[in-house]
């Protein structure tokens, strides 16, 4: 008994050593520091107060900021469900050349070179207005006014977002669609199911696991972002994590931590919810 | 159109996936309704391709295909009346058995009742009733199969189009489910269409064989037909239990030819009826392996008008009912004697053994 549990200690080791002191540990110091009080000069008296919590559970602008974080979310999530769906399916059903979809599944890579920051920021030539979007649509008389609603909005930070993470709705979809046995497709067909048919009960069933871990991280990221509200909507939007940087810029260390629990809370639900729609574990192992 | 009507008809059928090589090159075949008909050739003979044709899962780009008297060119699957078991079955993975037998129905606006209920006398049908609600990745081989044909059944079809169906499937389970096979057929009494490489199950099967070359049909009809009488050379070699003499013919007489072969000369075969052969003609002739008799050298000469050629014994395998003893009595082929087990082991013979290998007169068939 003694040697197989040594070697499953083993065999768990490398991913602990990254585990404990990267993601244990700080999710833990967070955790306490919630629980703390602060000097108001960055301070921590070692306490026990659910102060924080109360705080910022009766606090309006919490509810507020989560509504609309969650509509970011929704949004993005939304979007880039069904870009990502669209493209993985047409590099995997379309594109009959192996070599050439894999060549295309590069392309959508491309933009990852650059940085984050410059992807966003080169929107704002786009989007502005005197971009490119206002002054076409000028120039060919759609309208009279350039849109203000194109930058520094919600529009503007979905549109950032959506850039940004449609990729990872594509890999993990792309994967799962990759998989599909092509004379699966045919044997509906020749069952007599319209093309409706085959994408409602063959194709989005058997994708159900890319779905679902491509969901995660978009929705994720979404929830735990601040930056890009912050830069696509000019100040005029925040997010659940805008909110408590302030508060980590006014050192009120103790209330940010206890807004960083309930957050980690929320997104745990949040994929409790996906992982219990699909059960992922056991999409991939079949 | 008579309905359930399950005769095909092949006409000039030609496809060419490159405008070039015709895959399928004109090929004509009529099959009744009800037959359990077999395509039989190497892997890229185009015979699934014919297949998938009929299916309606490929158009051909010259030719006709006429199912129960109307010509189904462009019309679904599913207005064809005709299903298809593809190889490896392509099951749809993440629904039940009930589910995938039940999914032709399903498409077609049936309630989950009334699709069950079908699906249920099905599953009794194949024997699968306890295996309702397993997913296919939980199946054997032989059930896989089992829920493939009870899917494509569902739906009625009158043709039933079988793409290698048992090449997935281990030694001893593809002879059950070749009875298998067979039992369904009989009791949907419709037309099947079965794909397949290997003779043994084409045979077994088929009412008629079609062998195939190169996208034509070589031969087609009643297994026992192709078996024993095959026109050629590559129908003798492909279905098996014959030897196939090639040679020149060095001079015709009355009821025998004698051939020379680039390394002997002087092989004399009596012929049962006269040839049509001349001088000079390059022909070949094949003798069914269990006609064969081995008399030993020192036994004296055979009947008169039989064929005797005398040959050293190469190698010999026990097959449990017969015995296949290997000569050499052709240089550079295989020449093949199967001799049934008890005769054998009277007299055994033993490799090296110099012997004679007799037939008769009528037993030699000239092929085109």
């Amino acid at each position: 008994m003694q040697r197989p549990n040594l070697s499953a200690w083993l065999y768990v080791t490398p991913l602990m050593l990254v585990l404990v002191p990267f993601f244990l540990l700080p999710t833990l110091v967070v955790l306490v520091a919630s629980f703390f009080e602060t000097d108001g000069f960055g301070g921590l008296l070692p306490t026990f107060t659910l102060a924080n919590y109360v705080d910022v559970l009766t606090s309006a602008q919490t509810f507020l900021l989560y509504v609309a974080t969650l509509k970011f979310a929704i949004l993005t999530w939304l979007f880039t469900l069904i870009i990502g769906f669209l493209v993985a399916y047409f590099l995997v059903f379309h594109v009959k050349n192996q070599l050439l979809a894999i060549g295309l599944f590069l392309i959508c890579t491309i933009p990852f070179w650059t940085s984050n920051i410059i992807r966003m920021i080169s929107w704002i030539p786009l989007l502005g207005k005197e971009g490119l979007v206002n002054s076409t649509l000028l120039g060919i008389g759609v309208i009279r006014e350039p849109l203000e609603v194109l930058l520094y909005s919600g529009l503007a930070v979905v549109i950032a977002y959506v850039h940004q993470l449609t990729i990872f709705m594509v890999v993990p979809i792309f994967n799962s669609l990759a998989r599909i046995d092509k004379r699966v497709v045919e044997a509906a067909l020749d069952a007599g199911a319209s093309r409706l048919d085959v994408m409602r009960y063959i194709i989005i069933p058997m994708s159900k696991s890319g779905i679902a871990l491509g969901s995660t991280f978009v929705i994720s990221i979404v929830m735990g972002d601040f930056f890009v509200v912050k830069v696509m909507s000019g100040g005029g939007s925040a997010s659940v994590v805008s909110a408590f940087y302030e508060n980590v810029g006014v050192l009120q260390y103790p209330i940010a931590a206890a807004s960083a629990v309930l957050l980690t809370l929320v997104l745990i639900a949040m994929i409790a919810l996906i992982l219990r729609v699909v059960d992922i574990r056991r999409e991939i192992t079949q | 159109m008579r309905a359930g009507a399950g005769d095909i008809e092949l006409a000039g059928l030609c496809k060419s996936y490159d405008g070039v090589t015709n895959v399928v090159d004109g090929v004509n075949l009529r099959i009744p309704d009800g037959a359990y008909c077999c395509f039989l050739g190497p892997s890229g003979c185009g015979k699934t391709t014919i297949l998938r044709m009929i299916a309606g899962h490929e158009e051909p780009t010259a030719g006709e295909i006429v199912i129960g008297g109307g010509n189904v060119a462009g019309l679904a699957p599913v207005e064809r009346r005709t299903a298809m078991m593809f190889q490896s079955y392509a099951l749809f993975p993440h629904l039940t058995v009930r589910d995938n037998i039940a999914f032709a129905l399903r498409v077609r606006g049936q309630s989950k009742a009334e699709r069950y209920k079908a699906a249920d006398v099905m599953m009794e049908k194949v024997r699968l009733t306890e295996l309702a609600d397993r997913l296919p990745a939980n199946l054997s081989g032989g059930q896989q199969q089992r829920v493939a044909l009870a899917r494509a059944a569902i739906t009625e079809p009158r043709v039933l189009l079988l793409d290698e169906p048992l090449s997935a499937l281990d030694e001893q389970l593809r002879v059950q489910m070749r009875q298998e096979l067979r039992r369904m057929q009989r009791e949907l009494g419709i037309t099947f269409i079965h794909v397949t490489h290997t003779q043994l199950e084409a045979i077994a099967l088929a009412d008629i064989v079609v062998v195939m070359e190169k996208g034509k049909i070589k031969q087609s009809g009643p297994a026992r037909d192709v078996y024993a009488y095959p026109c050629d050379r590559y129908v003798a070699e492909f279905l098996g239990g014959q030897n196939v003499l090639s040679g020149k013919v060095e001079k015709v007489g009355d009821r025998f030819v004698v051939l020379s072969q680039p390394n002997r000369s002087g092989i004399q075969v009596r012929l049962g009826t006269e040839a049509r052969v001349v001088v000079g003609d390059r022909i070949d002739l094949a003798v069914r392996r269990d006609d064969i008799e081995l008399v030993r050298a020192d036994a004296g000469s055979p009947d008169d008008g039989a064929t005797a050629l005398p040959s050293r014994v190469t190698a010999i395998e026990y097959q449990g009912s017969f015995v296949k003893v290997m000569l050499d009595t052709v240089p550079d082929e295989d020449f093949v004697a199967y001799v049934p087990e008890r005769i054998f082991f009277r007299d055994p013979f033993n490799v090296g053994d110099v012997l004679l290998a007799t037939w008769s007169a009528g037993r030699a068939r000239v092929l085109a």
